[in-house]
């Protein structure tokens, strides 16, 4: 495996490797076809810069309009190294943080180019018209996140996310309606197809007529986001799904560190069985909110009725300088330490209280509920309750995926002409992704690094057209139509859904927020044989030649069902703790974990080898020629 | 909690369509409107039934997928509050709820309560953006922005696209829909450049699309799940004339 990072001292590998890349000149750029599959800040940023270079792009995504991609529920906000604050930020810095947040199991140099375009990410967002919050003053303002010491994360209220996305989703619809991006809503990739070793298209299903067709071009780019659906419960949309990357997998594409899944601290508990998914609370509430705990077991009193001197601010006592801004991984995992003594709150006992009193106190209402508003309608429309009167209840769920498809510096994967971008990658978070980072990673992708890199690939890779009418492009149609059929003529007694959460439920169990050999391997023994029920037992309604959510949704189960398989795999193989993985067996003695640079200081890219057979295992080393991976701490 | 359901379904754009009666018993308080939906369609596929059809994705109430009419209100009886985030603590025991697609011309009908709002796609295309390429832009804090016109912008920038007020409207308009992109994209100063052509191309595609015209009824801000204020209406009929004015000249 060749990741390609360019030689020279880190601060010039990117500029370096900028003017080692060939250039496509402009008039010969609008021969080259590029498919961007997915809309969200990866894709539709990408799909967009791509455009306006005078590339024919075509876009996908399986939402009824590119924005609504996931990207829209973002909250908290977006990093980048500006220093505005004047509190001793850097280049420098934001990749140490980032390195480090990711418990040194990432690329130093991707890490270090992704700091150094978060800047140009804040400028044109600005200039596109997203209303980042404001000073007084008129300049713009910035926030605290988790693992950082310093204020720099630039927000639009809590909708972050939605903020940047329609501003990626403006500079798409521009490019269309100029006639450069032809959009394609509603319509979800089966397979990626693969021509004499190149990627060269993509097979996919109209959701509203269930025709299923091909589409050819020069490259394709896989934007579609990450997997902590497999949990069943997650914070992501019902529509997130692994299909895409998968289905690229089982086509030679490696999968990199699929086991790095990200917890998030403060979401809102689960209720019940009824359950679909599970909504976050921005980690920004880490900023004026203290998470504590009753100090006595089965204190079943109401939270006001709980004396100061009986809370347990269990951050803040473990981890005195950083407290409640504890990186995510070391909040959830303390969040559970608490409920499993039995100290949790709320129904369950599976919670805890994030308390916005004392800042309520200090700054006054107002203040803070212009800093949250919107979360703390979010928090009592689910709930009923006012988080400004009593403390919020709230428990870690699946959040996040820093596993994806393995990449190289330029961003393309081990199959030639196939780009993997935002949170689809593996590339720049390591075992555990700071908050505020997806979005500048998801951009930095997009706007500032692929655009730059494709050239090269058309440059460089033989000129070759294929065209839809390829045999291999026939092929990968019927197999998809025939799987398609596959899941209507089950004919069984089970619902997908009731398949969906048995599997997620299983892996939250025992592939969780802390794992162990035994549970693993329970894990990899249940895997094949829901599996096989699922193939024997499923009960999809309604036809093939129309919109039918559930055919859908089988479709992904079904992904999720094999690649289930594999995320257990890479946990039991990968024998440390690092960052959201968290192996008992390996921690210290204050229950930190416990990294094993001698053995893991590497990437676990695994080549598929077919369901049902063990993967091949190929290793990328980490070098680290600017930083000592040292044991973490935030204490 | 045990609910009479009146639904609409309708197999394609070419069926009648009609009203259906489902049971939806046992449900939990603390179940979304969407998770009750999930329950009865869960049980509907166990007796052989086609499950109910429609649009949801994030469900925490930003991704603007959810469209539902219920009880004759876009949205449901809950102010601000979209689809997915209504829950069913806010009904009665026993009550009979009527749910419905999203009903207007230029939203044609997919399927059951799913219809194709890419109308609402093709307005932004017309116009809703900055034209600033990749790579142009300066820095950030160059241009400062006041707070209250920040805020203000931001108001507007909430949108999420829904279409509810639309399916409130009697006359269809899409008026808070453009006049909030329009509104936002005015108030900052990086959207004035283009402002005269970006209302005027927004306004014809809205127009185009077969959307009606806005008779102040104020129905679409009722339902808005963001609370985007018709005062942006105002906003957008402004900058309309004077743009014509600009024209003209």
């Amino acid at each position: 495996m060749n990741a390609k990072i360019p030689s020279g001292p880190l601060t010039e590998k990117w500029d370096r490797r900028r003017f080692e890349l060939k250039l496509i000149n402009p008039a010969n750029k609008r021969k080259f076809e590029v498919i961007v599959v997915g809309t969200g800040l990866a894709g539709a940023s990408a799909a967009a810069s791509l455009a306006e270079l005078g590339y024919q792009v075509k876009s996908f995504c399986f939402q009824d309009s590119p924005r609504r991609a996931h990207s829209i529920a973002a909250q908290g906000g977006i990093n980048a190294a500006k220093n505005y604050q004047n509190d001793g930020d850097s280049v420098f810095r934001l990749f140490y943080d980032t390195l480090k947040g990711g418990d040194f199991r990432s690329r130093e140099a991707n890490v270090y180019r992704l700091a150094e375009v978060s800047n140009q990410i804040i400028d044109q967002c600005v200039a596109q018209g997203v209303p980042f919050a404001r000073d007084y003053g008129g300049y713009l303002a910035n926030r605290s996140f988790g693992g950082a010491q310093v204020s720099r994360t630039f927000y639009a209220r809590g909708q972050t996310g939605q903020q940047l996305l329609l501003g990626a989703y403006q500079a798409l619809c521009r490019q269309i309606s100029g006639g450069k991006v032809k959009i394609f809503p509603r319509t979800e990739m089966l397979d990626l197809v693969v021509v004499d070793g190149h990627a060269k298209g993509i097979v996919v299903r109209d959701l509203v007529t269930g025709k299923i067709n091909s589409h050819a071009a020069d490259a394709v780019v896989l934007a579609t986001g990450g997997y902590a659906n497999v949990f069943y419960l997650s914070t992501n949309a019902i529509g997130c799904n692994v299909t895409a990357i998968y289905r690229a997998h089982k086509r030679g594409a490696y999968f990199a560190n699929p086991c790095f899944t990200q917890i998030h601290p403060t979401c809102i508990p689960v209720t019940g069985d009824h359950q679909s998914k599970l909504t976050l609370m921005s980690e920004s509430l880490r900023n004026d909110g203290r998470l504590w705990a009753p100090k006595s077991k089965g204190d079943k009193r109401s939270p006001a009725d709980i004396p100061e001197n009986e809370r347990d601010y269990f951050l803040e006592r473990k981890y005195p300088s950083f407290g409640n801004l504890a990186p995510r991984d070391i909040a959830s995992r303390s969040t559970k330490e608490v409920c499993d003594e039995g100290r949790g709150v709320g129904e369950s006992g599976r919670g805890v209280y994030l308390d916005l009193s004392e800042s309520i106190r200090r700054l006054g209402e107002p203040v803070i509920r212009e800093r949250y508003s919107n979360l703390f309608e979010m928090y009592e429309q689910i709930t009923g309750e006012n988080p400004t009167r009593s403390p919020m209840r709230i428990y870690p769920a699946a959040h996040y995926t820093m596993g994806g498809l393995w990449v190289d510096y330029n961003l393309m994967s081990n199959i030639p002409g196939l780009f993997v971008i935002g949170e689809a990658n593996f590339s720049d978070h390591g075992a555990n992704r700071l908050g505020a980072s997806a979005l500048m990673q998801g951009l930095a992708d997009g706007y500032f690094i692929l655009p730059y890199t494709i050239g090269d690939y058309f440059a460089t890779a033989s000129k070759s057209k294929a065209s839809e009418d390829h045999a291999e492009f026939k092929k990968t149609e019927v197999e998809a139509q025939d799987r398609v059929k596959k899941l209507l003529s089950v004919k069984g007694k089970r619902t997908v859904t009731s398949f969906h959460r048995e599997l997620g439920t299983l892996l939250w169990d025992h592939c969780g927020m802390a794992r162990n050999q035994a549970g693993l391997k329970k894990a990899l023994s249940r895997i094949p044989a829901l599996r096989e029920e699922f193939w024997k037992n499923l009960n999809v309604l309604g036809e093939d030649e129309s919109l039918n959510p559930a055919l859908e949704r089988a479709g992904r189960v079904a992904d999720f069902l094999e690649f289930a398989e594999l995320l257990c795999q890479d946990a039991l193989y990968r024998e440390e703790s690092c960052g959201g993985h968290f192996r008992e067996e390996h921690q210290t003695k204050d229950g930190e974990a416990l990294r094993n640079d001698a053995q893991f200081s590497h990437v676990a890219a695994w080549e598929s080898k077919g369901v049902g057979n063990a993967p091949i295992l190929h290793k990328e080393p980490l070098e680290f020629e600017n930083v000592t991976p040292s044991q973490r701490s935030y204490q | 909690m045990n609910f009479k359901l009146k639904v609409w379904r309708q197999k394609n754009s070419a069926d009648q369509g009609k009203m259906a009666d489902y049971e939806a018993s046992g449900i939990s308080p603390n179940m979304s409107f969407l998770e009750m939906l999930d329950v009865v369609n869960e049980r509907l596929t166990q007796k052989g039934e086609e499950p109910i059809a429609f649009d949801h994705d994030c469900r925490e109430g930003i991704c603007g997928a959810c469209s539902l009419v219920i009880n004759g209100i876009a949205h449901g009886p809950e102010r601000g509050t979209a689809a997915c985030q209504l829950h069913m603590r806010h009904f009665k025991d026993g009550d009979t709820i009527f749910i419905e697609p999203w009903r207007a011309k230029a939203f044609p009908m997919i399927k059951d309560l799913v219809v194709d709002r890419s109308a609402f796609d093709r307005i932004i295309q017309a116009g809703g953006f900055i034209s600033v390429n990749t790579g142009s832009a300066p820095e950030a804090n160059t241009v400062p922005i006041a707070k209250p016109s920040a805020e203000r912008a931001m108001d507007a920038a909430a949108c999420i696209g829904c279409g509810a007020c639309v399916a409130s409207c009697k006359n269809a308009s899409a008026m808070l829909f453009v006049a909030a992109k329009v509104s936002q994209l005015a108030i900052l100063p990086q959207g004035r450049a283009e402002k005269e052509s970006r209302v005027q191309k927004m306004v014809a595609q809205m127009d185009a699309e077969g959307f009606g015209n806005c008779t102040n009824q104020f129905e679409c801000q009722a339902v808005c799940p963001k609370e985007i204020s018709v005062a942006f209406i105002a906003q957008m009929n402004r900058e309309y004339l004077q743009s014509k004015k600009g024209t003209s000249a």
